[in-house]
């Protein structure tokens, strides 16, 4: 069961690619973003994703990426397939942590690659979803996401606080 | 309608793994590019891969997969087989859960060309 909009949101400390802790919090709105190495969704959305983390870092911004896939079934998701990618994209502007045992996507009640959820200040969720409305087009720009931040730096209710994930199903261990 | 795969002998596969949402929308790219060929849409045997066994046993790299004639319209190289989303490129670059349409349109073609 996920998470629901205005509810507190799991507190976690998970690793970096480089073995650092990372928890959600101490920023004005914290994006944390369920993702993955192989699935076709989380690779179409990524740059739009990362592009989030740049523009709005200035506003306080932290996203965090989170791979829980089982590793031993799907090798590509390791901890050293994820290092080896960062390495290879040239380092990312914000971590990706590794949820090795799954706690962290079941507390947030995870479904797929990607699936984001904004945390305010206060940790409680203001928005879970999809990214924008179409993982073909780079055009739609992470919309979702970027009006759910807007209005949250802003002070204001979200106006669309969940969309529905879509993705690739997390693959849980069995 | 006449069975136009199998008039000029071609085998169309879809196979699928139900935990990746994809396969419904590469069953109707695949199905559009068939009748724009002139083929029967509907000529297509989908099947689902649900176990890494049958994974295993078909070859099956990710879902989806197609097949013409037996043969993948992307080979896979040496990917690992088993139940997850196939990731594709398109001639764009953009990454897709399903193959570029036009790669399919090929394979058909090249396919369904007389010897």
């Amino acid at each position: 069961m996920s998470i629901a909009v205005g509810q507190l949101a799991p507190r976690f400390s998970l690793p970096d690619t480089d073995g650092a802790p990372h928890s959600p919090g101490g920023a004005p709105a914290t994006v944390v973003v369920f993702t993955c190495n192989h699935c076709p969704y989380a690779l179409a959305w990524h740059e739009r994703l990362l592009e989030v983390a740049d523009d709005y870092a200035d506003r306080g911004v932290r996203m965090l990426q989170i791979c829980s896939n089982d590793a031993e079934r799907y090798p590509q998701d390791s901890p050293e397939a994820m290092r080896e990618r960062v390495r290879e994209e040239g380092g990312w502007p914000t971590p990706y942590l590794h949820d090795a045992t799954q706690e962290v996507a079941r507390a947030y009640g995870a479904l797929t690659t990607p699936d984001v959820f904004v945390l305010d200040a206060e940790r409680r969720l203001r928005y879970r979803g999809a990214p924008d409305g179409d993982h073909m087009h780079p055009a739609q720009n992470a919309a979702w996401l970027r009006a759910a931040l807007d209005e949250l730096l802003a002070g204001d209710p979200v106006s669309q606080p969940e969309t529905k994930p879509v993705g690739c199903s997390i693959k849980w261990r069995p | 309608m006449a069975d136009a795969c199998e008039d000029v002998g071609v085998t169309v596969e879809l196979l699928f793994w139900d935990g990746c949402p994809s396969h419904p929308q590469a069953l109707a790219e695949l199905r559009g590019v068939l009748a724009e060929l002139g083929l029967d849409p509907e000529d297509v045997r989908v099947r689902e891969v649900a176990s890494e066994l049958d994974a295993e046993a078909e070859g099956f790299v990710g879902s989806p997969t197609i097949r013409v004639d037996g043969r993948d319209i992307e080979p896979p190289g040496v990917e690992p087989t088993g139940l997850t989303c196939r990731v594709y490129r398109l001639r764009d670059g953009r990454y897709s859960p399903t193959p570029d349409p036009a790669v399919v349109r090929e394979a058909l073609q090249r396919a369904a060309a007389p010897a």
